[in-house]
């Protein structure tokens, strides 16, 4: 038994721990030192992750890398780890993620100017902050990693408190004197919706545990669990599934977000600053449609089905509906918070298209948004920190003034509405083509989307970056080195996703497959079948 | 050797990813490396070309496999190449033009200070567009396809500085992107009905059937009507055309490449490619003829009114590929034609736009052609090459224009029956308004009296010849408009090229060849004439009259923006701010409504928390009482 | 004696407490009528005790008169604090723990 796994989550979990207990101080040394700490962490997290995914053996065991100690033995309670192919992708995006929030936000948490006496508001901000951030990459990890449905519950409501610390704490300079109520009220919305989630859930979780074990699996077991549910040894009754499908799925919709349940995203990522809004849509709420993959999809496979056409309908509502909310907006946060309510709905309609097409293009799109996504916030962050305003009206010919933060906005920008060529447009093909070989009218309403998301996305560049240069735009400097670090990176793997996605593809397709043959659904087979390949002789 | 297909993708990818990324140190040579790449790319066209002239007739399709792109179970889409006769034809076109027009562009954008970033957008076009047209699947076409409308935003917006660049270039994405729409909506169709999108295992190859011939024609239909929306989007067709007008706010050899010889005819090359499904879909290939047909009158009409020459020129280009449209509606009978049309008006059009582009950098950017007149004096290989451009899209007999116009009337009449009738009308009609049209622009730009007016600066403009980076492509591509036409009709040689791919029938014409060859002669002398009668004898006004309500209404392009703003934009925008009304106040306020509801019910009930110890004790008290009451009542029960 | 009848006089003697709790003001009354309260329920369960032949209500009985000491040390502290502060003993009068 390998302690890689549980490695990966201690690293950034020891890492917080650390950071948090840095000595405080205004000095700038203490700061960087601080920070410099943090990054460190989050790079040896990256390193351990990447090994994650390269250790996973594509065509072996569901489950791999696994781990279990005992925990809570009456109740059956492991702490288990194991990793499939999409956590682990999942869990790759995260730490890939993480250190990039931080390199952007270095300077978000610094403590301001010094009051009149000479002291300063909060010495210990900066600690704060950035043990936060590990604080949530560790349990995201976990909850990628965990094979027993307790230890998942337990820590998918847990990273609830760091991230209500950092939306409700940390806001960017743009606010004006409301911002702190704002701030406030976006983290209280925040924890609300997502406790009521949760305690829905953790009814569930004990329902479940109710009803094993009558039959005699006295156990929060995963994959043991599932292998009872597809074998037929575990069967639940009709009403008993679906009520705890539903308890279990509203969790995950809330967190997702899936429409109506979305309000509280672009209230915590319109508040927050953009690292943290990253963190909040490409990080956290990814636990959410990945946790419907795995555990809704493999505990109640009968009520996924029974289910699937009304969330489909959700999720197409929520896709138009988030991109033309998206085109209303006049803040750029919020913006892209709606923009990501279209995009959600667009994974959560990929996993319950029930297809492999549908599934494989929902996990890569969870990675391929994450990471574009984090390129356009983050560049609207170091945006909206030069003018301090988020209101897009206030912006006007910045690529004239700061020609490279308009063109990795551009990319981001791009990415976003899915241009060919670059990751995003992978994953939405296949969500597409998968919902629509099996719901062919969903499918084609579904593509509205993509004319809806040129337009928000194409609209906020001509607006902001195109014109004549406005009054507060016009000595806006350009991305600094740090910032190029960040957005670099990020635009260089959307760039080789779009083109190569093999190696993703390749990591998830098994698992995938697996998920479906759980549901017992095959994908629909073509009406006249044709040899796959090009029948032209190569010469 | 066809390993060379990637390579003329990568070489101008490479100079695209070299200018952008390469920053201040390119700016001095960058123009060059951008025009040397293309030349490049070029080149290995050529190579390819006499490679595959050197094959059999039958067997002139290659394919070249790079790498598996999107693979999940029964999805795979690869990055394979193919490359055949219909494909070679457009590399060259796309390799041949695009490299003139980079040279062209060395000239034009001399003093634009981002010209480096304008060459790797060029770069980066002709990298998509010869992606698009050597892609062996349609999902890799639909990345070319998309990529060469990213290229066209970018350039179209290239002076983002101004607002109107900034807001046509997003309305050509845009309205590109329903297009795009149906293109993905045919690739997943497809996927459905043959679990494949790859040309060879649907269209067939090589003399085997594809799968089409196993589908049923509704799904066929609904296949080619898809096709032909994402045909509409990308080829500026009625009813997706608006952008094309507003995309000359793009710089000049911009409009000559993009907008007029390459990428505007890649829903040609799409209609063309997918012969099989249309071929075997009678419906979707009517509505193909009824929008070329729509397209080549509207298109036309709007040349007629227009004032600004590039959008005049623009006119043109819409009603010339409604022609093509027309031709590859047609099915057999029209391939080929649709085809030769394309190669020939990529010359005369570039070339009319270079010439545009000449005479706008002589004229102080005006682009007025009332402000034009008597400029073939100052002017003089502008003169030339502009006119024989125009002789050629009029149709003049022994100019390119004249060869693939004259076949596609002809095929149009071809078709037969009523329809044919009316078709060949149409395009009878449409050549008799293109002479008129282009008449107009001939004469307002280069003969009559001087309307030379000052720039807003007050600088009077001194017209002069153009440099020789700007002179040269022209010369050069006016010999295409020259002689291309009767190289390719000269003993069908360009028919017998592309006929393994796209088949070739003769169809039954109610007229001679001969009398329709007549009939559109006599049709193009008559446009000539009316516009010799109007703007020749004349002069002409500066300020231009208000004109017939149809002429008003032209300039306006036939009110298509009017009508897009009233149906689509206006009731959209009330949409989008009645949802987010409804989402802070709707769906928010249900929740906050909630909150407040708790909240109050709390108020009321925290009044019982009135601080006097003994009210608290006697609720104990009470409770206390209650809970024994129960639990006898219970027990006794 | 029947037992029962101390159980009669536990009920009596519980009742005169709780009355007294809830109708008189002074703190100190107040205090010894939860004492009285208290006292009344080991009455009680000293007869069950005896009723019954086990040990458990004097057990109990023992708890609550530890119980007792304890709460008059803490209330008896409280109840002068108060007093030197307010100059009252009313228990009406301290009234600020509220919403």
């Amino acid at each position: 038994m390998s302690a890689l796994l549980s490695a990966t989550c201690a690293v950034p979990a020891a890492g917080a721990v650390l950071t948090a207990a840095l000595p405080a101080g205004s000095s700038e040394s203490r700061r960087r030192a601080t920070k410099a700490v943090a990054l460190g962490v989050s790079a040896v997290t990256l390193v351990l992750a990447a090994v994650v995914a390269a250790r996973f053996e594509p065509h072996g065991d569901r489950y791999q890398l696994t781990e279990s100690y005992s925990w809570i033995r009456s109740f059956g309670i492991t702490f288990s780890l194991g990793v499939d192919g999409i956590g682990a992708v999942l869990a790759l995006l995260t730490a890939v993620l993480v250190p990039m929030v931080m390199l952007a936000s270095w300077h978000d948490a610094d403590p301001g100017p010094a009051g009149p006496d000479g002291t300063f508001e909060n010495r210990r901000r900066t600690q704060a902050f950035f043990a936060l951030i590990l604080a949530v990459e560790a349990m995201v990890i976990v909850s990628f990693y965990a094979t027993d449905v307790f230890l998942f519950y337990v820590f998918f409501e847990a990273m609830l408190i760091p991230m209500y610390f950092l939306i409700g704490g940390f806001g960017d300079r743009a606010g004006g004197p409301e911002s702190a109520r704002q701030r406030s009220y976006a983290a209280v919305k925040f924890l609300l919706y997502n406790l009521l989630g949760g305690l829905v859930m953790l009814a569930a979780v004990i329902g479940l545990y109710v009803v094993a074990q009558d039959q005699g699996f006295g156990t929060f077991d995963l994959p043991t669990l599932a292998s009872a549910v597809a074998d037929g040894k575990l069967q639940l009754s009709g009403t008993a599934e679906k009520a705890l499908f539903l308890g279990f799925f509203f969790a995950f919709a809330v967190k997702a977000p899936l429409w109506p349940l979305h309000t509280w995203l672009p209230n915590a990522m319109g508040e927050a600053t953009a690292g943290t809004a990253v963190l909040i849509t490409a990080v956290v709420d990814k636990v959410g449609t990945f946790a419907m993959l795995r555990f809704c999809l493999g505990l109640f496979p009968h009520a996924s089905k029974t289910f699937a056409p009304a969330i489909l309908v959700l999720a197409l509502v929520g896709i138009v509906y988030g991109a033309l909310l998206a085109v209303g907006q006049k803040d750029i946060k919020r913006l892209v918070a709606y923009a990501s309510i279209s995009h959600f709905g667009f994974i959560i309609m990929g996993i319950f298209a029930l297809t492999s097409q549908g599934q494989s293009g929902a996990t890569l799109y969870m990675v391929n948004h994450g990471l574009s996504t984090a390129a356009w916030m983050l560049v609207a962050g170091f945006l909206i920190s030069r003018r301090g305003s988020r209101l897009i009206a206030d912006y006007g010919g910045v690529q004239k003034v700061a020609p490279v933060l308009a063109g990795t906005f551009l990319i981001g920008s791009l990415a976003t509405l899915s241009l060919p060529g670059l990751a995003p447009f992978v994953s939405e093909f296949l969500v597409l083509v998968g919902t629509f070989t099996r719901y062919p009218a969903i499918g084609i309403v579904a593509t509205f989307g993509i004319v809806l998301a040129a337009l928000y996305a194409l609209l906020l560049y001509q607006r902001t970056m195109t014109g004549p240069v406005k009054d507060g735009v016009r000595t806006m400097p350009d991305l600094k080195a740090r910032e190029l670090a960040v957005v670099a990176p990020l635009v260089a793997l959307t760039v080789l996703l779009g083109v190569y996605p093999k190696p993703l593809t390749d990591l998830v397709n098994p698992s995938v497959n697996a998920t479906l043959s759980q549901v017992h659904e095959t994908d629909p087979a073509p009406a006249h079948p044709v040899a796959a390949t090009s029948g032209g002789e190569q010469k | 050797m066809n390993s060379l297909i990637p390579l003329l993708v990568a070489a101008p990818l490479a100079g695209a990813a070299l200018l952008l990324l390469g920053g201040r140190a390119l700016d001095r040579f960058g123009h060059w490396l951008a025009t040397a790449l293309a030349a490049l790319s070029f080149g290995f066209g050529l190579a390819l070309f006499s490679d595959l002239l050197g094959r059999d007739a039958e067997h002139r399709t290659v394919t070249k496999h790079l790498f598996s792109w999107i693979p999940v179970n029964g999805f795979q889409a690869d990055f394979t190449f193919r490359l055949d006769q219909l494909s070679m034809t457009f590399v060259l076109l796309i390799t041949g033009v695009g490299t003139l027009i980079h040279l062209y562009s060395v000239g034009y954008m001399a003093h634009d200070e981002r010209r480096r970033r304008f060459f790797a957008y060029l770069n980066l076009f002709l990298a998509a567009m010869l992606l698009l047209v050597v892609a062996d699947n349609y999902l890799l076409l639909y990345f070319g396809w998309e990529g060469v409308g990213l290229a066209s935003y970018l350039l179209i917006g290239f002076w983002q500085h101004k607002p109107s660049a900034a807001t046509a270039a997003k309305k050509a994405f845009i309205v590109n992107r329903v297009g795009d729409m149906g293109l993905s909506i045919a690739i997943m169709l497809m996927f459905a009905e043959f679990g494949s999108f790859a040309f060879g295992p649907i269209l067939g190859s090589e003399g085997a059937a594809g799968g089409a011939h196993q589908a049923s024609e509704g799904k066929l239909t609904a296949i080619g009507l898809m096709l032909l929306l994402a045909a509409c989007g990308k080829s500026a067709q009625v009813p997706l055309q608006s952008w094309l007008g507003d995309a000359m706010e793009g710089p000049t050899p911009v409009s000559a490449l993009i907008h007029a010889a390459t990428m505007v005819t890649a829903g040609v090359y799409l209609i063309t490619r997918s012969s099989a499904i249309f071929d075997l879909a009678p419906d979707a290939q009517t509505a193909v003829v009824v929008v070329g047909a729509v397209t080549l009158l509207f298109g036309a009409i709007v040349g007629c009114a227009k004032d600004d020459i590039k959008k005049a020129l623009a006119g043109s280009t819409m009603s010339q590929i409604g022609y093509m449209v027309l031709a590859a509606g047609l099915g057999p009978i029209g391939y080929a034609f649709a085809i030769m049309h394309l190669v020939t008006h990529g010359f005369f059009k570039a070339g009319l736009f270079l010439g545009a582009g000449s005479v706008m950098h002589g004229m102080n950017d005006e682009v007025n052609m009332r402000h034009y007149g008597g400029l073939r004096k100052y002017m003089p290989v502008t003169f030339v090459t502009f006119g024989l451009g125009y002789l050629a899209i009029i149709g003049f007999p022994g100019l390119s224009g004249f060869f693939s116009k004259d076949k596609i009337i002809e095929a149009a009449f071809a078709k037969g029956g009523t329809e044919g009738w009316i078709l060949g009308l149409c395009a009878l009609v449409g050549a008799a308004v293109t002479a008129f049209y282009m008449t107009r622009v001939m004469v307002l730009t280069f003969f009559g009296e001087k309307r030379w007016q000052p720039d807003e600066e007050g600088n009077a403009p001194h017209p002069h010849e153009s440099p020789k980076t700007m002179t040269v492509p022209m010369v050069l591509l006016a010999f295409g408009s020259v002689f291309a036409g009767g190289l390719f009709a000269f003993n069908d040689s360009f028919l017998k090229w592309l006929e393994p791919v796209t088949g070739h029938e003769e169809g039954n014409s109610p007229l001679a060849p001969l009398t329709v060859t007549l009939l559109t002669t006599a049709c193009m002398l008559a446009g000539v004439a009316l516009a010799y009668l109007v703007y020749g004898r004349s002069p002409v006004p500066v300020v231009p009259p208000v004109g017939s309500p149809l002429t008003r209404a032209a300039r306006r392009d036939l009110l298509q923006d009017d009508f897009n703003h009233a149906v689509l934009v206006r009731p959209g925008s009330a949409l989008t701010a009645t949802l987010v009304y409804f989402d802070s106040r709707g769906l928010d306020g249900f929740v906050n409504g909630l909150a407040a509801t708790i909240g109050g019910l709390s108020g009321r009930l925290r009044r019982v928390q009135n601080g006097f110890v003994r009210s608290y004790a006697l609720s104990m008290f009470g409770g206390t009482l209650v809970l024994v009451a129960t639990t006898l009542l219970m027990r006794s029960v | 004696m029947n037992p029962v009848n101390y159980l009669y006089l536990a009920a009596l003697l519980f009742t005169i407490g709780a009355a007294g709790v809830l109708i008189r003001r002074n703190a100190i009354v107040l205090f010894m009528c939860v004492e009285l309260m208290l006292n009344a329920s080991n009455l009680a369960l000293v007869t069950f005790s005896r009723l019954h032949g086990t040990l458990d209500g004097q057990i109990i009985a023992f708890f609550t008169m530890v119980v007792a000491a304890a709460e008059v040390v803490v209330g008896l502290a409280i109840i002068v604090s108060i007093f030197r502060t307010r100059h009252s003993a009313s228990v009406d009068d301290s009234n600020l723990m509220k919403l």
